[in-house]
């Protein structure tokens, strides 16, 4: 008989082990996904996993796609660490585009480097206003941030499709609800010739960089960490808890935000109904499968990324549908979250007694 | 050949050879222990000595590597704590059991076998805490409750299933002098009836009183089996711990001076329903004397020191007048900037982050030591913190960059307690200092308090042991039902009598005894 027995210690190794061990049990089942489509499994897989990144443009789409996602969930992490739960990182980057986007259109056709830098500021302060509503919420009048958050991602959604419909259609567009494609001082220089990867890439890593820092090295991130780990010792130790929803909260807004100022300013060059391509969540797995690690982030957003375009290579070779994506997401968190369970406890065998 | 199976069938349990080993430790080694219909019997052992492991396999939370256990002359192995109490087994464990967001009375109905009528058990219940003195409504949610008043539940819980055999896990650190003797009266009343019990402690006395065989454990093994009632406290404490027992030295009357922590009649309304409001307390602890604080928990300490320590600041100010800052809005950081340190009764998730090493728990509270530069940690810094604290304070761990949970907990409160006192606090308020702590460990911690004392720090203990109290304090007073009764000198006052004012009682006596003194 198989029993579950709580360990003395958490296993550092297992919680380390765990993402790995997700993402083997997450190529497996689609394995056992695509035999079950009908498709020659091992075929799938190569067109899922090795085909997006064959080539040297290939990888660099991968990095692209990465990009937002780096950005989201370092974000989120910081909040994440001190159990400030922002769901909402999709309606921030909606927001962060829109209003990097109203910089651009206000500034149409106008030369120099400040269009750029005022889109950069405009996509962070867009984020970080959309989390000040949870924030401030939650710090005066207990709210749960994670409905407030998430709730807000369908209002972002409808502000977005309003406006591309309204103030910010293009007007020559022929009434599609995009806005005009952005002039070249509003879009951020490519970093590789003949590639889409952007300048957005380095922010990214300037993120990551940043973000280790703050949580390894800064007496903030200690103090978060610890409200994370035992809310009663922070209090004990009278770290200030409002403090840190709202540095939790406006660090997710705020990269997320620069994540939907990176879209429209890189590959998209306008915006669309479709600012966003569901990165503000995908992010929240991101961040999990990491550890909320900046390192981890680094790597788990590559494969995030490649579950993506993974996903667009199935549609066109494999002939499924691009949800396929979402199933491995899912899949991934899935087993994620399964796995975990073996960081507190280990499997024991206990011979059943007569 | 008779009378041989007679003699089996008085024992009701027997252990033989049993032996626990975990990773890093051995929690039992050869262990053999046997139990007589209607004894009391004493598992007698610091903390760590591996008592709690070998009731838990008593009660089957885990299982022996090696070894037999005989339940009535049978050979039993018990899968479960279900089986356990099918039994016959009954046990107060020393950590609570009990499901915080349900009310006394489900909690109760949850451990009893079939769907019992709530109300019906809600009435069970208030008979046996009324017969046995162990005051709770079955209606309160159980997280509302204090720790002495969770431990009654699981008292309760046990004695509702009329057990053979009690297991009770250090059962008393909570009650008032009178208690204690009433729970020992229905105790000794359950023996009489057959009922054995299996009583752990590392309270000597209690075990003189009551108990009538004692097994000592030390280091997981069987040290010695006595008779308690013709042993002395310090022919025991060295089978327990391999030598003497420290007795904190005094130095003699307190040198007052400054007044360093003044409360002007403060009053806070609970947030908690359930909670005891504070009512009027007004308190003066001058630089050089320990003030004790007795009472039965739940009457208003955690109150109390939410209050003091600025976890709850109260609206005015100057309620809480620390180190002649008014203090009362101000942050627990703030608090310690003013010279205050707080040890917190609570050791691991509260006064110290279970999952972070050593070094970063010394970070917790002494960050204003010089250990940052631009809100950056100095790592170094830290470290030195740490070790140092380890060092003078002599606390047994692996090293700084150890997890604090991979301490006991008397090391832990050594180390908590050492970072507190390493930081020179002008006023330190401590909490339960020695809870659950083995007796080597707690005559250091009381001896250091003195020390510091001694060098000049104001100090308030709140504690449920009464006997702690009149070894370290200067001053005396109670608290009850949110109020707090006058101070006296410990050369002015006796056990009984702050016994008798842990129930509420102190206007007719104090009125007597003030004037007497007058």
């Amino acid at each position: 008989m198989l029993r579950l027995e709580r360990r003395p210690e958490a296993s550092q190794l297992m919680s380390y082990a765990s993402p790995l061990i997700a993402i083997v049990l997450m190529l497996i089942g689609g394995l056992l996904l695509f035999t079950a489509l009908g498709k020659d499994p091992i075929e799938g897989f190569k067109v899922f996993f090795l085909y997006p990144i064959s080539d040297s443009y290939g990888v660099s789409e991968l990095f692209l796609k990465a990009t937002p996602l780096m950005l989201c969930a370092i974000g989120l992490a910081v909040g994440f660490r001190a159990n400030v739960w922002n769901i909402g990182a999709e309606g921030q980057l909606i927001v962060g585009g829109v209003a990097a986007s109203a910089v651009a259109l206000f500034f149409y056709e106008s030369e120099g480097a400040h269009v750029l830098i005022l889109m950069v500021v405009a996509g962070a302060i867009g984020g970080m206003l959309w989390a000040m509503i949870p924030a401030f919420l939650k710090t005066r009048f207990n709210t749960n941030e994670i409905l407030v958050s998430l709730m807000l991602v369908y209002v972002a959604q409808l502000l977005v499709s309003w406006l591309v419909h309204g103030p910010m259609m293009d007007p020559d567009g022929f009434n599609f609800p995009q806005s005009r494609l952005f002039e070249d001082s509003a879009l951020l220089p490519i970093l590789v010739e003949g590639t889409r990867l952007n300048l957005a890439f380095s922010f990214a890593v300037g993120a990551l960089l940043v973000g280790y820092i703050f949580m390894y090295r800064s007496f903030a991130g200690f103090q978060m960490q610890v409200a994370g780990y035992a809310p009663n010792a922070a209090r004990y130790a009278g770290f200030s808890a409002k403090r840190m929803i709202w540095i939790g909260l406006l660090s997710g807004g705020g990269m997320a935000g620069l994540a939907g100022m990176s879209e429209v300013a890189g590959p998209m060059g306008q915006i669309t109904e479709h600012v966003s391509n569901n990165y503000g969540f995908a992010a929240i797995i991101v961040a999990f499968v990491a550890r909320l690690n900046p390192v981890g982030i680094f790597f788990a957003s590559l494969l995030m990324a490649l579950l993506y375009l993974g996903g667009e290579q199935a549609q066109q070779y494999l002939a499924l549908p691009s949800s396929i994506s979402n199933v491995f997401q899912g899949m991934l968190l899935m087993f994620l979250l399964g796995s975990d369970v073996f960081i507190n406890y280990r499997v024991r065998w206990k011979e059943a007694v007569a | 050949m008779t009378s041989q199976a007679q003699g089996d069938q008085s024992l009701r349990l027997e252990l033989k050879g049993i032996t626990k080993k975990y990773p890093s430790v051995i929690a039992n080694e050869d262990v053999s222990l046997s139990v007589k219909r209607g004894e009391i019997h004493a598992v007698l052992g610091e903390n760590g000595a591996g008592k709690s492991t070998l009731m838990k396999m008593i009660y089957g939370v885990t299982r022996a590597d090696a070894g037999e256990m005989k339940w009535e002359g049978q050979v039993v192995q018990v899968e479960n704590p279900a089986h356990a109490r099918s039994l016959g087994i009954g046990m107060v464990f020393q950590h609570f059991s009990l499901f915080e967001t349900l009310t006394v009375v489900e909690n109760v109905a949850l451990a009893l076998p079939g769907n019992p009528d709530l109300n019906e058990l809600a009435q069970q219940i208030t008979e046996v805490s009324n017969r046995y003195g162990l005051p709770v409504d079955p209606q309160r949610l159980v997280h509302a409750l204090s720790v002495g008043e969770r431990q009654r539940v699981e008292i309760i819980r046990c004695l509702l299933q009329n057990p053979k055999l009690l297991i009770m896990d250090e059962p008393t650190s909570v009650l008032t002098p009178q208690a204690v003797r009433k729970l020992f009266d229905t105790l000794r009343q359950l023996a009489a009836e057959g009922c054995s019990i299996l009583y752990i402690s590392h309270k000597l006395d209690e075990i003189q009183e009551l108990c009538h065989v004692a097994t000592v454990l030390r280091d997981g093994k069987v040290t010695g089996e006595c008779i308690p009632a013709e042993e002395t406290p310090k022919s025991m404490a060295s089978l327990m711990i391999g030598k003497e027992l420290p007795v904190p030295e005094h130095s003699g009357p307190a040198q007052l001076g400054e007044t360093r922590l003044q409360l002007n009649g403060l009053s806070k309304v609970s947030d908690d329903p359930f909670g005891t409001d504070l009512q009027g307390i007004d308190i003066e602890v001058r630089s050089g004397e320990i003030l004790g604080i007795a009472g039965v928990s739940g009457n208003g300490q955690q109150e109390l020191l939410y209050a003091l320590s600025g976890e709850e600041p109260v609206a005015e100010a100057e309620a809480i007048v620390i180190c002649g800052k008014p203090s009362g809005r101000d942050a627990p950081d703030r608090r310690r900037l003013s010279g205050m340190g707080f040890v917190p009764e609570e050791r691991l998730g509260r006064g110290a982050v279970p999952r972070m090493s050593l070094s970063e728990n010394a970070l917790l509270t002494a960050h204003h030591a010089g250990m940052l530069r631009h809100g950056m940690i100095q790592f170094e810094r830290v470290a030195t913190f740490a070790r140092k604290c380890i060092a003078d304070f002599n606390v047994k761990c692996g090293g700084e960059d150890h997890a604090a949970n991979s301490l006991s907990g008397g090391n832990l409160q050594k180390f908590i307690m050492g970072r507190e006192i390493l930081l020179a606090p002008k006023l330190l308020v401590v909490a339960q200092p020695t809870w659950g702590v083995d007796v080597g460990a707690a005559a250091f911690i009381r001896q250091q308090l003195i020390d510091l004392r001694d060098a000049g720090t104001a100090i308030l203990v709140i504690s449920e042991e009464l006997e702690e109290l009149f070894e370290i304090s200067d001053r005396i007073a109670v608290i009850a039902n949110g109020r707090l009764s006058p101070a006296r000198n410990l050369a002015d006052t006796s056990i009984d009598e702050i016994g008798v004012w842990m129930s509420g009682m102190w206007e007719a006596p104090a009125a007597a005894g003030g004037e007497a003194h007058a």
